[in-house]
């Protein structure tokens, strides 16, 4: 469920002008932008934009890049953006800024297969290229198999179980991590293929079997290898994605020195989908709401923008 | 006299590709049990000498005319078909009858548009709850295995933008796999796998362009000698059109088995809607014979007939 309050009335004209206003002269007015974009959905953000071109001629995300800056600048700027958009930058800064490909994995496996595709669309947009053809170039190896084939696969979205290949395959996934051959192709293939109701059935199946969760099992020796930490995440986004936000917020707010960016990319992207969700899971593993957290690490702007976003009215 | 040429018209009635209905109707439905008996003596290509005194249709010959017979069935009902439909079906008989033809999975992959190729996938969905790279990944092994899932998920980007650079040292490495195709597969290479499954089709040309500069030989002499796969990769991708020329003169030869046989109809029906007009062109300077009189001289009936309706349009 989607966190961020949106008033009953809203006129798309109006938010827009206040908007300008809150651009013109000297310094910006941040309070506006955010009591108006932070509480509107994506639909009436995209018409505010196509309503303050239409009246000043101007692209209102270029201005506002201009205007704001900081992390408040970052978290507004993906707030703003078409979703598939978004998430295209999101994979673009991943791969070519700050080599954090568990963003990637997060976008290819938390997406439907129709959310990723439009993702892949923006992303050729806006950067003229595809997504797999620029994830292949700036990756090598195992990780390269891993990353393209979970970008590039369109599963099937079908609620059938296979039973006995769901024993099968955990088999296969279990032989690979007793030989610590991690990265086979057949690992590969069944991560990068199944359906996500198929391999939730496969990992369910394994943990049956051996007692023990595949991403508990895949914890251990050898430690800092890349591919396996991916596999993980890739694990964990199909399997159980909420907890999997919750501990990024986690790690991202307990850390010395707070993961902003992490911070910033959990709450903008699931500010409309399942934040509720993440919010009773982080209060219950942490007994702190998640608000209290963020605006004990945060401050100024930002901390106003993301505090909104997390449900609180002006 | 008349019976010799009866005959021969029997004869040619019953060869080729398809089935000369009308001939068969007013030759042998006409003819009286006499007839029928010299047609049975003297078709010793199609009935035996039985041992207890009759001729025999040999159980072989029936089922390759059933063949056929069903040749023009199939080519309507392929016809008819959405293409999205017609190419996730002809995928799945390519994995599942034919174990070891992939040339039909190759062939959609590459000449489809991205958005063809993704309409397929979806149908695929449809007709057999799964992913098209979930039954690839699983139908077919070794080094094709990774090429061939590659290719049918992606989703080329289908601008003009190339890099010239990247291009020109793609066709450095693309070069040196070739160059080492004795000691590894080139298809092996898993740089050669990322050009060839994510660049876009413009870029691809770009990197035939300077392939010859960087390696003093035509990629086309090189790649001929090379692997098999990697020719008709190469060959789908940039040069669609004598590719398919190609297949469809194989189609047409005497010594066509069956499921070369089959690739006129696939050929005809599943680009007649988009670049028959050119394929058309590079067959008659391939081959110095317009492919429509090749289809004249060698098809039969109702299979001929619509074919060359297929072909003939404006």
């Amino acid at each position: 469920m989607a966190t961020f309050v949106v008033p009953a009335n809203v006129s798309i004209v109006e938010d827009a002008e206040t908007l300008r206003k809150a651009c013109e002269g000297w310094g910006t007015n941040e309070k506006a932008v955010i009591s108006v974009l932070a509480h509107r959905n994506a639909t009436q953000r995209k018409q505010i934009r196509q309503a303050y071109w239409d009246l000043y001629q101007e692209d209102l995300v270029k201005r506002l890049e201009s205007e704001l800056k900081g992390d408040f600048e970052r978290a507004v700027y993906r707030w703003i953006l078409e979703p598939q958009d978004r998430d295209a930058v999101l994979a673009n800064v991943a791969l070519k800024k700050s080599s954090d490909y568990h963003v990637i994995v997060e976008i290819a496996c938390v997406r439907s297969a129709e959310e990723l595709l439009a993702v892949r669309r923006a992303y050729q947009a806006r950067y003229k290229h595809s997504l797999e053809e620029d994830v292949a170039a700036h990756t090598t190896g195992d990780v390269r198999k891993l990353l393209v084939g979970l970008v590039t696969t369109f599963r099937y979205e079908g609620a059938e179980i296979n039973t006995r290949l769901a024993k099968s395959e955990a088999n296969i996934l279990q032989d690979a991590i007793k030989d610590k051959k991690f990265s086979n192709d057949e690992v590969i293939r069944i991560l990068t293929t199944r359906s996500k109701t198929q391999l939730m059935a496969t990992f369910n199946g394994f943990k049956d079997d051996q007692g023990t969760s595949i991403t508990k099992a895949l914890l251990g020796e050898p430690a800092d290898n890349e591919f396996k930490r991916l596999l993980r995440i890739a694990i964990r986004c199909i399997n159980e994605p909420l907890k999997y936000y919750e501990k990024i917020l986690r790690n991202a707010i307990r850390k010395f020195g707070t993961d902003e960016d992490a911070i910033t990319r959990v709450i903008v992207t699931r500010a409309e989908k399942d934040l509720l969700d993440i919010k009773e899971l982080y209060y219950k593993r942490n007994s702190v709401p998640l608000d209290q957290a963020v605006a004990k690490e945060t401050s100024g702007d930002y901390k106003a923008f993301l505090l909104a976003l997390l449900g609180k009215q002006d | 006299m008349a019976h010799l040429q009866e005959l021969e018209a029997l004869t040619k009635a019953l060869s080729g590709l398809g089935i000369d209905e009308k001939s068969l109707i007013s030759i042998l439905g006409k003819s009286d049990p006499a007839r029928r008996t010299t047609f049975r003596q003297r078709s010793t290509h199609f009935f035996i000498e039985d041992e207890r005194s009759f001729e025999r249709w040999d159980d072989h010959r029936i089922n390759l005319l059933r063949l056929e017979f069903v040749r023009f069935e199939n080519a309507l009902v392929l016809w008819a078909m959405h293409p999205w439909e017609r190419d996730a079906r002809l995928v799945h008989e390519a994995l599942t009858l034919v174990p070891q033809s992939y040339r039909v999975i190759l062939e959609i992959a590459c000449t489809r548009s991205s958005e063809e190729l993704l309409g397929a996938r979806k149908a695929y969905h449809s007709l057999y709850d799964h992913s098209i790279e979930e039954d690839v990944a699983i139908h077919v092994t070794g080094s094709e295995r990774k090429l061939l899932v590659a290719l049918v998920s992606a989703y080329r980007y289908e601008g003009p933008k190339v890099s010239e650079d990247a291009a020109k040292s793609e066709a450095k490495l693309i070069a040196k796999a070739i160059k080492n195709g004795d000691k590894k597969n080139p298809i092996d290479d898993d740089e050669v796998i990322r050009i060839l499954t994510t660049r876009s089709k413009p870029h691809l040309k770009a990197i035939y362009k300077h392939y010859k500069e960087v390696s003093g030989k035509n990629i086309n002499e090189d790649i001929e000698a090379a692997d098999f796969i990697l020719k008709e990769t190469a060959e789908c991708l940039c040069n669609p059109h004598a590719y398919f020329s190609k297949v469809v003169d194989e189609a047409i030869r005497n010594d066509a088995d069956h499921n070369t046989k089959k690739a006129l109809t696939r050929v005809i029906v599943t680009r007649a809607d988009v670049d028959l007009k050119e394929i058309k062109e590079e067959y008659n300077s391939l081959y110095g014979v317009p492919l429509t009189q090749k289809i004249d001289d060698n098809a039969n009936g109702n299979y001929k007939d619509l074919l060359l309706a297929l072909m003939t349009r404006d």
